[in-house]
């Protein structure tokens, strides 16, 4: 039983979803949801520690093929890290999911959002765990296609929710496309898609025309995938007309996922010492992530509706981790994973509490939250910490973010890209402030509806807002699994 | 009672206070007094810790490596919690006479965060690294909002927006990069007498650094990110005697002058000239802010263009870098604190007696307040530098090292300062006493503010007195070794 659990991790879920599907009754189907993601939260949890413990990569062979016949699962220090994010951000996800979804889904579809539910999560445990390109892009589409149909499903609170899950769909699968020419390319020229044994099999075909194409096809596919400025068009628009637990599920992991990937397909296929990859790649990623983290904070700090905000906030935030993987150190992958694991938790928790504004009052805007710090104080003040925490604030999670990532700048001795990243990332004071003024320094207006709290809503948030401040205060666990999942593709982060 | 029981206490004292004054909201006069007493607990705290030779480190988290929040009690430190803990108590017994002279409303509210202020001031004050002393820095700034914008009115909620906007932003942009930075370049953020950075970064980033850390340090209300002490002064009172003399503005400073020393090093930025352009900004600071006293007329507003001025003293003495300089800034810190908290009660007690706020309208004022008016000429006399008052030597010290380092232009400004003083707080002083009473004081009879604010300001002033006598006691040295 405990050798399977790589592929329990990814079978537990997708099993649920047609299982979900049957289920008539709305609160079986969020219960057997609830049960799921608990179930592999918990697997992935007790993978971190397996993996921990043995210090090397476990290697799950589906069906007892070996490699580079069968399809394997890896869990190594970066899949271990990545896999409790996810998992547990959907667990939370879901606690909270409930109330939202009675709120904002029509009863009928509750089963199948469910449904829906299961799969995208399925899917994206199946794209970090698994350590075969084509089996990637598999899940990148069981994912991806559920997602489509979760977004959607805002069309009926909010109808504009049809347009962003249709363009939504359409770059998602350019973007899926382009990976998976780019993987045809590469099995053409070695004959294999398992991840390890195209690393080693590159070496033969280095400086042919077609692997520099294979390249810049999965580079741009992902950057796509994981809303790279400027190919974050459809991010916006999914994430804010969304229902609000896919919103919150979604931004806190959907390109988080894509990250991971192209951290595993850069650095674990292509490798650092491939040619040109570090100058020409780092150079590209390292620009589009600093425009990116200021086109995405300057967005931000314009914008009144909250949820497009916070997803504009997160085109900034993958700016930065961006930005760490183009610094092609083991220090700025550090930073990335480091990132990417905060950033999940902090706008997991804005995401929530913001739903659970926008549940009661059929959107969250600065016009709705004014007056809320004292009509809401544990709602409100859960988005603060967020807040304070995307701003980097000493002792909350953000800051340790922020520290590898100048750090890993000033080791390249970057020192404009270090002060460029510092300033954008202290700008996200701008729109922090946004909110502070609305919520606490203006009078609640007459006439605005009564908000309510709700545990239901705010315990999830809370969760995840503890999480934010305890991996800022004992972060030294979290920089330590970090290191380890950068040093899996470029040795010396510590 | 020991150093690792003292930190402890001295962080706790305030936070305590702060609980019972919420506990207590509904008894006034047990609400306050406790205040009190625990402020005399906390003083007789910071007087035991400063004559302790005590400088062991108490470790509360780790975060990872090379972050920490702990606390090391080195001598600058305790400098400045004695000048916190001390005025504390004197300035709670003075707010209890302004908020129900003056009528003020949430008195609650009021004793709560001024509690909080406090237990950040102390946090600041004994921080054993940066990081520590970020944290406190900001909780400084986000627990003394509330205090700044206390009337509620429109105006009180626009310059807390100055002051929030001001100090957080420049905080969180330049002083938290200055932080990281030396994090990246030394691996530590402890202060260490001596530096930290000697032989880690070079030279020529020096200057861009300490830059970081001047301007960074909002609180230290450098020209030209002073504007949010002005705009501060819509706040009651012994608020601003919180700000300027007690905790935010000497936080401020004190921050500058502990990087200068303990994580660039005197020597170090000596040997770089790396502070030389600081010298001259700081010159400059406390020139304007001196004209610009001039030509205020509401006293507060006075008093607030003054302070930045002697701010620039303080910095001033960081820049020049040689450790007489940083000595003279470090006994400035001091002696402002007694001297400007004299003069901000003095202007509540005129307030809350005649409700006077204007300059011209406070001609003979002094015939009827006399022991207002003398302790408030006690007050401007230190701070114009002159014997036997505290102010003098601070001043003596930092020409001593301005000439030490070869800085002529400095000397000159600082004369010139003195001069400037002199004229724009004399004119306060002469007019109170030697002017023809103008319109609107009905008698000449003596009228003094009442005796909870009266007491706290005639002893502030003795204690400029005292300390130009006691100045043994209060000057640090940073030739040697912390501790040694």
């Amino acid at each position: 039983m405990m050798q399977h659990l790589p592929i329990l991790q990814i079978i537990v879920p997708l099993l649920g979803a047609p299982l979900a599907a049957l289920l008539r009754g709305r609160d079986l189907a969020w219960g057997l949801a609830l049960l799921l993601t608990g179930v592999a939260f918990l697997i992935s949890v007790v993978l971190f520690g397996q993996q921990k413990i043995a210090g090397e990569a476990l290697i799950y062979e589906l069906g007892g093929w070996p490699a580079p016949i069968g399809i394997v699962y890896v869990i190594d220090a970066a899949s271990a890290l990545v896999l409790p994010v996810v998992s547990g951000i959907a667990f939370v996800a879901t606690i909270a999911a409930r109330r939202l979804v009675e709120a904002e889904i029509d009863a009928r579809d509750h089963a199948l959002f469910y449904a829906a539910w299961l799969l995208t999560i399925a899917g994206m445990l199946g794209q970090v765990t698994t350590g075969d390109a084509f089996n990637i892009f598999v899940f990148l589409e069981i994912s991806s296609l559920s997602a489509y149909a979760l977004v959607a499903m805002g069309a009926g609170r909010d109808r504009r929710a049809l347009p962003a899950a249709f363009n939504y769909l359409i770059l998602g699968t350019v973007g899926a496309t382009f990976y998976v020419i780019g993987v045809g390319l590469l099995y053409m020229l070695t004959g294999t898609l398992n991840l390890m044994d195209l690393s080693e099999r590159l070496a033969d075909v280095e400086s042919t025309r077609a692997v520099f194409t294979a390249l810049a096809f999965i580079a741009l596919g992902l950057f796509l995938k994981m809303a790279l400025f400027p190919l974050h068009f459809w991010l916006v628009p999914a994430y804010a007309h969304a229902p609000s637990a896919v919103s919150a599920l979604m931004a806190a992991t959907a390109t988080k996922v894509s990250v991971y990937v192209l951290i595993r397909l850069i650095f674990g296929v292509f490798g650092i010492e491939f040619p040109g990859l570090a100058d020409a790649v780092g150079l590209l990623v390292l620009t589009l992530g600093i425009a990116g983290a200021f086109v995405g904070t300057l967005a931000a700090i314009l914008e009144t509706d909250l949820k497009k905000l916070f997803a504009q906030s997160s085109i900034a935030q993958l700016g930065y981790m961006a930005i760490g993987i183009g610094a092609m150190s083991a220090t700025g992958l550090a930073a990335a994973f480091i990132h990417l694991f905060n950033h999940a938790l902090m706008k997991g928790a804005l995401f929530l509490a913001i739903g659970a504004i926008a549940a009661q009052a059929g959107r969250a805007s600065m016009h709705t939250i004014e007056g809320a710090g004292r009509q809401i104080p544990i709602t409100m003040t859960a988005i603060l910490v967020g807040g304070l925490a995307l701003i980097g604030v000493p002792l909350t999670a953000g800051f340790i973010s922020k520290l590898y990532l100048i750090r890993a700048l000033l080791e390249q001795d970057f020192w404009m890209l270090a002060g460029l990243t510092f300033i954008s990332s202290a700008l996200a004071l701008a729109y922090v402030w946004k909110i502070i003024e609305a919520a606490w320094l203006k009078e609640r207006p007459e006439g605005a509806p009564v908000l309510t709290e709700s545990p239901v809503q705010y315990v999830p948030a809370w969760l995840m807002v503890v999480a934010t401040i305890g991996f800022g205060i004992f972060s030294a666990p979290l920089v330590e699994a970090a290191c380890a999942a950068a040093n899996v593709f470029i040795g010396g982060a510590r | 009672m020991a150093v690792d029981t003292l930190i402890p206490a001295l962080l706790g004292l305030p936070l305590l206070a702060s609980a019972l004054v919420l506990l207590l909201r509904d008894k006034p006069d047990l609400r306050d007094g406790q205040a009190l007493l625990i402020g005399v607990i906390t003083a007789a705290c910071t007087v035991r810790l400063y004559a302790s030779a005590e400088t062991d480190t108490v470790h509360f988290i780790s975060l990872a490596a090379g972050l920490d929040i702990s606390f090391t009690p080195e001598p600058l430190g305790k400098l400045f919690a004695l000048v916190a803990g001390v005025l504390w108590p004197v300035a709670t017994l003075y707010t209890i006479g302004y908020m129900r002279g003056a009528g003020e409303a949430n008195h609650t509210r009021f004793m709560f965060f001024y509690a909080i202020a406090i237990h950040a001031a102390m946090g600041i004050a004994l921080s054993g690294n940066l990081l520590t002393l970020f944290v406190f820095y900001e909780i400084l700034t986000f627990s003394t909002y509330p205090l700044v914008t206390h009337k509620g009115t429109p105006e009180a909620m626009r310059a807390g927006r100055i002051y929030l906007g001001i100090l957080v932003a420049s905080s969180v942009v330049l002083l938290l990069f200055g932080v990281i930075g030396v994090w990246v370049l030394t691996g530590t953020l402890e202060f260490k007498s001596g530096g930290i950075l000697a032989g880690h970064i070079d030279p020529f980033y020096v200057p861009f650094l300490l830059a970081l850390f001047a301007f960074g340090i909002g609180k230290a209300a450098l020209m030209p990110l002073h504007r949010w002490l002005p705009a501060a002064m819509v706040a009651p009172t012994p608020v601003s005697a919180l700000l300027h003399a007690v905790a935010v503005v000497k936080a401020g400073v004190f921050t500058v002058l502990k990087v200068a020393v303990y994580i660039f090093g005197i020597d170090f930025l000596r040997e770089t000239a790396s502070s030389d352009w600081l010298v001259y900004v700081a010159s400059f600071s406390i020139l304007a802010a001196s004209v610009v006293a001039m030509t205020k007329t509401n006293l507060k507003a006075r008093l607030a263009y003054s302070t930045i001025s002697q701010l620039g003293y303080i910095v001033l003495g960081a820049s020049l870098a040689t450790s007489l300089a940083a000595s003279g800034a470090a006994l400035h810190i001091t002696a402002h604190a007694a001297g400007k908290i004299t003069l901000f009660f003095c202007a509540g007690a005129i307030y809350v007696a005649h409700h006077l706020t204007d300059i011209k309208d406070m001609n003979g004022l002094g015939r009827i307040m006399p022991v207002t008016y003398t302790a408030f000429a006690l007050g401007a006399l230190s701070i114009i530098g002159v014997p036997p008052l505290a102010g003098a030597w601070s001043k003596i010290m930092l020409m001593g090292g301005a000439l030490d380092n070869g800085h002529l232009l400095v000397l000159a400004a600082l004369m010139i300062s003195s001069l400037l003083n002199l004229v724009y707080l004399g004119e306060i002083v002469l007019r109170g006493f030697f002017a023809a009473p103008t319109h609107g004081l009905k008698s000449e009879a003596v009228q003094e503010a009442p005796m909870s604010m009266v007491l706290p300001l005639a002893l502030t002033a003795a204690m400029s007195v005292a300390l130009f006598f006691a100045v043994d006691y209060f000057i640090l040295d940073f030739a040697k070794p912390a501790g040694g």
